[in-house]
């Protein structure tokens, strides 16, 4: 009998605690995979190629405040920017206020718009119907799958921050690498209905022509508006993203302390199990002593158990997650575009081997020690 | 005949380390749970508690935030003066405050970055209307000045928010002059300064609401409908609680997350908890069938041990609050979706909370105990006596 065959006979010597064991330990790692996750894409996300290119620039004091029109002529003007667009949070209503209907809309240029996110993928024919309807809009193929949009349809949004109701027809459908949940029309249509939005605009994006000069047009553009009477704020897509998230609060602190207890939780049922299984075997480590079974060996016989059964719990409650977020994900709403790499579940399962092992560690210590005459009187 | 309770609390001290640990894994859940459920009745309680029934806060019709573009004109605002019910101060002056918001990005303390904050211009009127705010230190605005007053939250939580500090709105900076305590209300989480010379900086011509007070609750709600039925005056009459009331949604992501996290907790201390449970029921294999023979039913070793589990799991739920309580009362913050600016509430260990995160440790207790006692109680006495 080989040490890991000794190992896994062990571990499954009573089988309703180990598997209760794996199942608790399961359990609490498929919801620390869930907090990696959620952490890792919120935090650790690689900007795409195109969204490496792109910066937003806002009013300086805060996004609340427009900027006027015509420094789109200006951010033209500045060396190495590509392209520009105008876009203006519109925050209306679809169908009621329940979050499952939200999503977000902007009003915007159809002749620029996909210049400047030249990554979404929209049909030439589509796109000639949107730039020539007015009260046109295009949508994300997302949104269009959840709600059974199709080219034709028309959509009533209620203004909710502008005193405008849009009545739109969808002209197209557009097809993002990563979802956005976003719906863009023609920002003319809410400049004929509140006329004092007309002349300025939301924010800009702005396409550079390298992910290198990102940077370099980030402060230009803010020093041609240095003195102006809306100062700007400019930064890349994905810091202006990060922004966001961080108005949500101290996500990390909350994140973090969640990780921290449900650590110590599988640290302490495993502890736990393990405590259990060695106190019934003091006999039995006697008698491997008396064969010859060094301390050491012993040793790592009892901590392999402990690591085997916590990894293999880790290893059900991270595939679980896996399963779970992409079904999430499917849906759409809050968890649209989150997914679980392989790297996230070999965060969770060296996690749930560490624990193990420490778990294990100080009864498995005590047990290797333990005085061959002492353990072989030993009633259990 | 019932087993007594004090047989289990024995058996509980004699295996103290399995106790403890399986206590502690309950007690961290619980205390997950307690974390999530005080954040949420904080965040409600900073809703409820901002409104006055007799206040009609009145918007642009169509609109259901004060932050909406467009807003209360002038004229309208005075007709709302002379509206019957509408109530008066001691020197004679209808309480109608017409009121603007702007949002200012400030850096939170500690480097967590920066985020909007509500900016609410009004008049001494709109100050004396709500007569929960009152002054900590420093004083009130100047009209005609170019000066702030901060939360006490917002003092606290924030870089450069302290009385000399200022903030930049617009054309110029704002020195901070005085920190009001918003006694826990969405008003906590606000900068207030003088509306008279915001409209100078700023060229608004309209109001982003209109605050009313009405002489009693009767008059509020005529008030309310007065406004909404006028077609004249486009406006959207609400009554102050519920204005508030409706920006409780803000704690949605809180709510959705919060609840995953607990429910999944749960499930794996339910896990641990039927363990330790299966433990204490197969070390006892022969004591239960001795308790048998001398004549215990089945039923009340059934009930024994779902006890032993209930108690165990009421040990990991006073565990679990005694560790949450040291945060009781602290402060944070998360987007209001209504303004899209942070509001502030403190963590509030209500005794709703605290109710309800013991029956959520009594109920991991029953699932978790359930399984074992029903197997202490079935099983067969003769083999058992052998064991």
């Amino acid at each position: 009998m080989t040490l890991t065959r000794f190992v896994s006979k062990n571990a499954f010597r009573n089988k309703r605690r180990s598997i209760l064991t794996i199942l608790s330990i399961g359990g609490s790692l498929l919801l620390l995979t869930f907090l990696i996750t959620i952490w890792r894409s919120f935090y650790d996300s690689k900007p795409s190629e195109e969204s490496a290119q792109r910066l937003i620039v806002r009013h300086k004091v805060s996004l609340v405040f427009n900027l006027p029109s015509y420094y789109r002529q200006k951010i033209q003007a500045i060396p190495h920017v590509k392209e520009v667009v105008n876009e203006q949070w519109f925050g209306g209503q679809y169908m009621d206020d329940k979050p499952e209907h939200y999503f977000a809309q902007f009003g915007t240029d159809p002749q620029e718009l996909f210049r400047v996110y030249s990554e979404f993928k929209i049909p030439a024919d589509q796109l000639a119907a949107w730039q020539h309807d007015r009260a046109g809009a295009v949508v994300d193929v997302g949104l269009a799958n959840k709600f059974h949009w199709k080219v034709g349809d028309r959509l009533n949004i209620t203004g909710k921050i502008f005193p405008v109701n849009l009545e739109l027809t969808i002209r197209g459908v557009f097809t993002p690498p990563d979802p956005t949940q976003s719906m863009y029309f023609n920002k003319d249509y809410i400049d004929e209905g509140f006329p004092k939005l007309k002349g300025s605009e939301g924010f800009f994006a702005v396409l550079a022509d390298a992910p290198d000069s990102v940077p370099g047009v980030a402060e230009a553009v803010d020093e041609e508006f240095r003195n102006a009477d809306r100062p700007t704020k400019t930064e890349s897509e994905h810091a202006f993203q990060l922004g966001f998230i961080g108005m949500l609060g101290n996500i990390k602190a909350f994140i973090m302390s969640i990780c921290l207890a449900v650590v110590f939780t599988i640290l302490l049922v495993s502890a736990n199990t393990m405590a259990m299984s060695i106190r019934e075997r003091t006999r039995e480590v006697a008698v491997l002593k008396t064969l010859g079974f060094t301390r050491n060996s012993i040793l790592a016989l009892f901590i392999g158990e402990a690591v085997s059964l916590a990894v293999v719990g880790g290893f059900i409650g991270s595939m679980l997650c896996y399963f779970i977020v992409t079904g999430m994900a499917a849906q759409g709403g809050y968890f649209t575009g989150m997914k679980v790499t392989p790297i996230t579940i070999a965060a969770a399962l060296l996690i749930a081997a560490v624990v193990g092992f420490a778990s294990s560690f100080i009864p498995s210590y005590h047990a290797a020690k333990v005085n061959i005459v002492d353990g072989l009187r030993h009633i259990g | 005949m019932a087993i007594p309770l004090s047989y289990n609390v024995r058996n509980l001290r004699l295996r103290k380390s399995l106790t403890v640990m399986t206590a502690l894994g309950i007690a961290l859940t619980v205390a997950t749970a307690v974390f999530i459920m005080a954040l949420l009745a904080g965040l409600g309680r900073a809703f409820a508690t901002t409104g006055d029934p007799l206040n009609v806060l009145m918007l642009r019709k169509g609109s259901d935030s004060e932050l909406a573009a467009g807003g209360v004109s002038r004229d309208a605002m005075q007709v709302l003066k002379d509206l019957p019910g509408v109530a008066k101060n001691s020197k004679g002056e209808p309480l109608v405050s017409g009121e603007d918001i702007l949002i200012v990005v400030m850096a939170r303390k500690g480097g967590t970055g920066e985020t909007n904050v509500t900016t609410r211009f009004l008049t001494p009127l709109g100050i004396e209307m709500r007569p929960k705010i009152h002054l900590t230190a420093g004083r009130w605005f100047t009209p005609g000045q170019r000066e702030v007053v901060v939360s006490s939250s917002i003092n606290r939580r924030f870089e450069h928010a302290n009385i000399g500090d200022s903030v930049h709105i617009g054309k110029g900076d704002w020195p901070i002059v005085g920190i009001f305590d918003g006694s826990g209300t969405a008003h906590d989480s606000e900068i207030w300064g003088d509306i008279n010379q915001l409209v100078t900086d700023f060229e608004r011509t309209v109001y982003s609401s209109v605050l009313v007070r009405a002489n009693d609750p009767v008059a509020a709600l005529a008030l309310k409908n007065r406004a909404n039925d006028d077609q004249r005056l486009e406006l959207n009459g609400l009554l102050e609680p519920d204005y508030y009331a409706s920006q409780t949604k803000s704690g949605a992501p809180i709510k959705i997350v919060g609840w995953i996290v607990a429910f999944i907790m749960a499930v794996g201390s339910c896990f641990a908890a039927a363990n330790t449970m299966y433990a204490a029921v197969a070390y006892r294999g022969r004591e239960i069938a001795t308790l048998r023979v001398i004549g215990f039913s089945r039923p009340s070793i059934l009930t024994s041990f779902m006890l032993e589990s209930l108690l165990l799991s009421l040990l990991g739920a006073a565990l679990g609050i005694l560790l949450m309580l040291p945060f009781n009362g602290m402060t944070t913050g998360t987007q209001n979706q209504v303004t899209f600016s942070e509001v502030v509430f403190s963590l509030q260990m209500t005794p709703v909370v605290v109710m309800s995160a013991i029956i959520f440790a009594l109920f991991m207790g029953v699932v978790g105990g359930f399984a074992p006692a029903w197997h202490a109680s079935r099983r067969d006495i003769l083999s058992a006596l052998r064991d």
